[in-house]
């Protein structure tokens, strides 16, 4: 853990990664634009009798890790070494792996394949671990992902995100499109086609559903989707404006603002839409809402002392108690999935930027370096921070590793993309 | 002359877009990811259909635009009688309902600028209450930056977002 995080210094490297072909959704494309210069160098070598195989899969394992930028990955040509022998360690040192991962697939009677991975040390000459699943051929992708979530864990203690999700929505001409596709851009899939605007999608803990505001009514109002069954209910469609939907840790409730009572505040209504309880109260504007991982705290963003600035309140409600000062703009609060810190979208000189907070010594880094940065979305692992961005005179999607190294950009030919969200780690 | 032309014209161009059709169609294939799949939904548009009255050109009731300074949320003297206009107008016609919608410019969050197109639309609803309005015939509701009507990177098209709509029952 220490050497990987150790081997992340100097330089900058230039990476692209061609753009998978454009189906009948257009896709995401992930241009890597910034990386840690001395990354874990890796070999992953084809696995043994991976023909068999319709689709690599060792090929999505070198994909996801060679674009996390912690990696780089040692080619052994086409040699593969088997999952049940433990290879030359001392060869594959010396071909300057620090790891390496073996695999084989051996096909079943019922169709599917057994596909076994074991992970080494070469420097400890040590075995860190294996996995084997039995997968259906069309599952190669999944299949892929969770090998390098596995490798990832091993190599860095942090949870892999090669297997969640992402939300985000496409305006394309009068069409809005609210999709979402796999980590890596792959499988795009519509989950709301609209007219009007989509935007502040917010995933629920399950990986299943989605608040979001939509404004097909004319006016903004709260739904929760469940994406399997695409089955939406209003959470909130009160007189007035209704939005920045927020789920609690549990699941259970949002925080949203209404404008039912007047100004914009925040209010917590369970997720059906009942119990609807004001939790802010000022003269102005209380919006953006989010959770501390703990769910004792909502981070928002007020102008309550005459310019926008970040604050805290207990969930319960009380006294709010201000978190950002410098500067005139400080939005969109949304705390790391260990509470440690906070990322937010800062205003200086009418640049708009990503910027970090370590909330315990309150030390703010600014990690992004366009103009017109916003909507920062968290991985779950903390690791990587997703965020809309424009290149181009288009909106793109873009993510930048929460110590500022990793940077990339993430964007669909002819169509604005926008409004990100990092979905949870799914329950396998 | 121009000046009264235009926000007219833009006003017939609001309500000829209300009527957005029924449901489209998507015929995006739905992938069994196992229980992880996606189903497509189409949103259901609104259908509404204009008041002649309010949208002729010549009354000063088709003009329906306020428009607003920069960071701020007062309403300009030279806008004093056409709110007066509106609010006799829904004084002496209590069954007629209004939604005030009110816009931002790009620059900045989208909720947070959501929130500041509310402010705007609060603004002209109380004025149009000072005029006669009862307050349950205004809902005060905000696009934010979501609907701009000029999308240049100007300050002209700056100022022509800073603004709020009035749009009348029917056309909503």
């Amino acid at each position: 853990m220490t050497r990987l995080v150790e081997s992340f210094r100097t330089l900058l490297l230039l990476v692209l990664l061609a753009g998978p072909s454009l189906a009948a959704h257009a896709q995401l494309s992930i241009e890597i634009t910034g990386a840690g210069a001395t990354r874990f160098p890796i070999a992953v070598p084809v696995f043994e009798n991976e023909g068999a195989l319709p689709r690599s899969v060792s090929d999505v394992v070198r994909d996801d890790l060679e674009r996390s930028g912690l990696f780089s990955l040692v080619s052994l040509g086409m040699t593969a070494l088997p999952e049940s022998a433990v290879p030359d360690l001392a060869g594959l040192r010396g071909r300057g792996a620090d790891a390496a991962l073996t695999g084989s697939v051996i096909p079943l009677s019922d169709g599917r394949f057994d596909i076994r991975v074991r992970l080494f040390d070469t420097q400890k000459q040590t075995e860190l671990g294996a996995i084997a699943m039995r997968v259906a051929p069309a599952h190669h992708r999944a299949t892929g992902h969770r090998i390098a979530d596995f490798v990832y864990e091993k190599l860095t203690g942090l949870p892999g995100y090669f297997s969640t999700r992402i939300a985000y929505v496409v305006k394309s001409g009068p069409r809005y499109e609210l999709q979402i596709a796999d980590a890596d851009g792959e499988n795009p899939q519509t989950a709301l086609a609209s007219r009007e605007p989509i935007i502040s999608p917010a995933w629920a803990p399950d990986g299943q559903r989605l608040a979001y505001v939509s404004f097909e009514a004319k006016k903004p109002v709260i739904y929760v989707h469940d994406l399997p069954s695409g089955q939406r209910q209003v959470v909130a469609n009160f007189r007035g404006s209704n939005s920045a939907p927020a789920w609690a840790p549990d699941g259970r409730r949002l925080a949203v603002v209404l404008t039912r009572d007047g100004p914009s505040q925040l209010y917590v209504v369970n997720a059906d839409g009942t119990g609807v309880r004001r939790i802010t109260t000022s003269s102005g504007i209380d919006t953006e809402p989010a959770w501390s991982p703990d769910g004792k705290w909502i981070y928002f963003t007020s102008d309550r002392g005459g310019s926008a600035q970040i604050y805290r309140i207990a969930a319960e409600g009380g006294n709010p108690e201000r978190v950002t000062f410098q500067g005139n703009y400080n939005v969109t609060p949304r705390p790391s999935p260990d509470g440690g810190s906070l990322v937010f979208v800062t205003r200086s000189e009418g640049r708009f930027q990503v910027a970090i907070m370590d909330l315990s010594s309150r030390q703010t880094t600014i990690l992004t370096d366009s103009v017109r940065d916003e909507s920062p979305s968290f991985a779950p692992n903390g690791r990587m921070i997703l965020y809309a961005s424009e290149s181009g005179g288009r909106g793109v999607l873009a993510a930048v590793s929460s110590d500022g190294r990793v940077k990339q950009r993430l964007s669909i030919q002819a169509a604005d993309v926008r409004e990100p969200a990092w979905g949870p780690i799914p329950r396998h | 002359m121009k000046k009264l032309l235009l926000p007219a014209l833009l006003s017939v161009l609001l309500v000829a877009c209300g009527g957005t059709g029924g449901p489209q169609q998507t015929g995006a294939a739905v992938e069994d990811r196992s229980g992880a799949g996606v189903a497509t939904v189409t949103a259901p548009g609104v259908t509404g259909t204009g008041i002649a009255a309010l949208t002729d050109p010549a009354s000063i009731l088709s003009r329906r635009s306020v428009y607003f300074d920069f960071d701020s949320f007062v309403i300009r003297s030279e806008f004093t009688s056409l709110v007066e206009a509106h609010g006799r107008f829904l004084s002496q016609n209590p069954e007629m309902r209004m939604m005030v919608q009110g816009n931002t410019d790009e620059r900045g969050s989208r909720e947070y600028n959501l929130a500041l197109g509310q402010k705007r639309a609060e603004a002209l609803k109380q004025a149009l209450m000072l005029m006669g309005a009862r307050e349950t015939q205004i809902e005060s509701v905000s696009l934010g930056e979501e609907k701009p009507r000029c999308t240049e990177r100007t300050e002209p098209c700056f100022a022509e977002n800073r603004r709020s709509d009035m749009l009348y029952t029917g056309e909503f």
